[in-house]
C-alpha cells in the first residue's frame, strides 16, 4: 500500500506555510546583513574577536593601542637601520 | 486514531489575516514619519541599517496593533466598522493575535537594539507598552480624553527614528513627537464629528458621547492653536528652514481656518450641509500632517545639496 503523504491540511495551509518559509529567509538576509554591515564598519578588524564571550585582555583599548606604539616603534627602527645600511653601501 | 483527530478546521488563517492584524493602514503613517526622523537627522546612517531600523519600527507598531485586536476583540465585534477585523471576522483565533503580537513585540525591539542602539530599542518597547497596556487597556474604556493620551503611541516613530540615527533625543526630535501629539486630537475629534459611531453601544467613551459635540467643537480649535505653535516652532530648530517655514505657514493658517470653522458653527448648520466643513476639515488634516512631514525631507534634502544659504539660513 502507497504511503499517502500529502494530506488535504497541507494544501490548505501552503500559503501560510509559504509566508513564515519567506519571513525566515528574510530575518536569515537582515541578519546576515547585519553581521556583514557591523562588521566591516569597525575601524580595527581585530575587534571582531572581541565578541566571542571570551575575555581577550590582548584586545582591550589600552592593549590594542600599546600593540600599535610598539608596532610603530619597530617600524621606525627598521626604518633607521635601513637608512643606515643603505648609508653603509 | 480516533475520528475526531481527522476533523480539521476548514477556515485556517491565511498570512493576509495576520498581516490585517498589524494595522497596515496605521503602518504607512508609522513608517513615514519614522523614515522623516531618521532622513532629517543630522547623523548618517548605513542604508541597510536604516532599513532594518525601520522594519524594526514598523513591525514593532504592527505588533502593537496585534495586542489591540486581541484586548479589544469583545467591542470591535459590536461595532460596524470593526466587526470584519481578523478576530470578531473569525479568520484568527484571539490566542493567535496574542501570540503574534508578542512574538513580533520581543522580535523587533531585539532586533532594533542589535542593529541600531539601546535608546531606539527601548523607545519602542515603551511605544508598543504605551499603545498595547496605556491605550488600550487602561485609557481607551475609561476616559474621553483616550485618544488625546494614546496619541503619544502614534507620535513616537519619529523620535525613535532620529534614535537610530542619534542615539539620542533632542528639541528636533522632542518637537516632531509633539507635532503628531498635538494633530492626533483635532484630526481624530473631526472625524468623530461626521462619522455615526457606535463607541455608545461598546461602553468607549469618546468625547463626542460624554461631553457633546459643541465641547468637541471647542476642544478641537483649543488643541488647534498649540499645535500651530508646534509645527512653526520646528521651523526654528536645525532641521527647519526657509522651505518647511513656508509649507508650514500656509498649511497652519489653511487647517486653522478648518478647525475655526467647526467652532464656529452649530450642530444645525453641520446636519444641513452634512457635515461638510467637518469632512473638509478631516483632509485637510492628512495632507497637514503628510505635508509638514514631506516639507521636513526636502528641507533637509535642499541642506543636503546647499540650497538652503541663499536664505541665510
Amino acid at each position: 500500500m502507497a504511503m499517502k503523504v500529502e494530506h488535504e491540511m497541507h494544501e490548505r495551509r501552503k500559503g501560510r506555510n509559504m509566508g513564515v518559509f519567506v519571513l525566515l529567509l528574510g530575518l536569515i538576509g537582515i541578519v546576515f546583513g547585519l553581521t556583514v554591515v557591523k562588521v566591516l564598519g569597525l575601524s580595527d578588524i581585530r575587534q571582531m574577536e572581541r565578541f566571542d564571550h571570551v575575555a581577550r585582555p590582548a584586545l582591550e583599548p589600552g592593549a590594542l593601542e600599546a600593540a600599535e606604539r610598539r608596532a610603530a616603534e619597530i617600524a621606525a627602527e627598521a626604518e633607521a637601520n635601513a637608512a643606515t645600511t643603505g648609508g653603509d653601501n | 486514531m480516533t475520528d475526531a483527530t481527522h476533523q480539521t478546521q476548514t477556515n485556517d488563517a491565511q498570512m493576509g489575516d495576520y498581516f490585517a492584524l498589524m494595522k497596515p493602514r496605521v503602518m504607512q503613517l508609522v513608517v513615514f514619519t519614522a523614515l522623516v526622523g531618521l532622513l532629517v537627522a543630522p547623523v548618517g546612517v548605513n542604508p541597510f541599517v536604516g532599513f532594518v531600523g525601520i522594519l524594526c519600527i514598523a513591525v514593532g507598531a504592527g505588533a502593537s496593533g496585534a495586542l489591540n485586536m486581541w484586548w479589544d476583540a469583545d467591542i470591535d465585534a459590536i461595532m460596524k466598522r470593526t466587526t470584519n477585523r481578523p478576530i470578531p471576522s473569525g479568520a484568527v483565533q484571539p490566542g493567535e493575535a496574542l501570540g503574534i503580537g508578542l512574538a513580533l513585540s520581543f522580535f523587533s525591539v531585539i532586533l532594533l537594539f542589535l542593529a541600531t542602539n539601546a535608546l531606539a530599542a527601548g523607545l519602542l518597547a515603551f511605544t508598543i507598552f504605551f499603545y498595547a497596556v496605556v491605550y488600550s487597556m487602561w485609557l481607551k474604556r475609561s476616559t474621553p480624553q483616550n485618544i488625546v493620551i494614546g496619541g503619544a503611541a502614534g507620535a513616537f516613530p519619529p523620535m525613535i527614528g532620529w534614535a537610530v540615527a542619534t542615539g539620542s533625543v533632542s528639541i528636533e526630535s522632542v518637537l516632531m513627537f509633539a507635532l503628531i501629539f498635538m494633530w492626533t486630537p483635532p484630526h481624530f475629534w473631526a472625524l468623530a464629528l461626521f462619522v455615526k459611531s457606535d463607541y455608545g453601544n461598546a461602553n468607549v467613551p469618546m468625547l463626542t458621547e460624554t461631553h457633546g459635540r459643541r465641547t468637541t467643537r471647542n476642544h478641537i480649535l483649543a488643541y488647534c492653536v498649540p499645535l500651530v505653535l508646534v509645527a512653526l516652532g520646528l521651523g526654528f530648530t536645525s532641521i527647519g528652514g526657509p522651505f518647511y517655514l513656508a509649507v508650514a505657514l500656509g498649511l497652519n493658517a489653511w487647517f486653522l481656518k478648518g478647525c475655526y470653522d467647526i467652532w464656529a458653527r452649530s450642530d444645525a448648520d453641520s446636519e444641513a450641509d452634512n457635515h461638510a466643513v467637518e469632512k473638509h476639515t478631516f483632509k485637510v488634516s492628512l495632507y497637514y500632517l503628510f505635508g509638514h512631514f514631506g516639507a521636513l525631507l526636502v528641507e533637509a534634502l535642499l541642506r543636503a545639496n546647499g540650497l538652503t544659504a541663499w536664505a541665510g539660513w
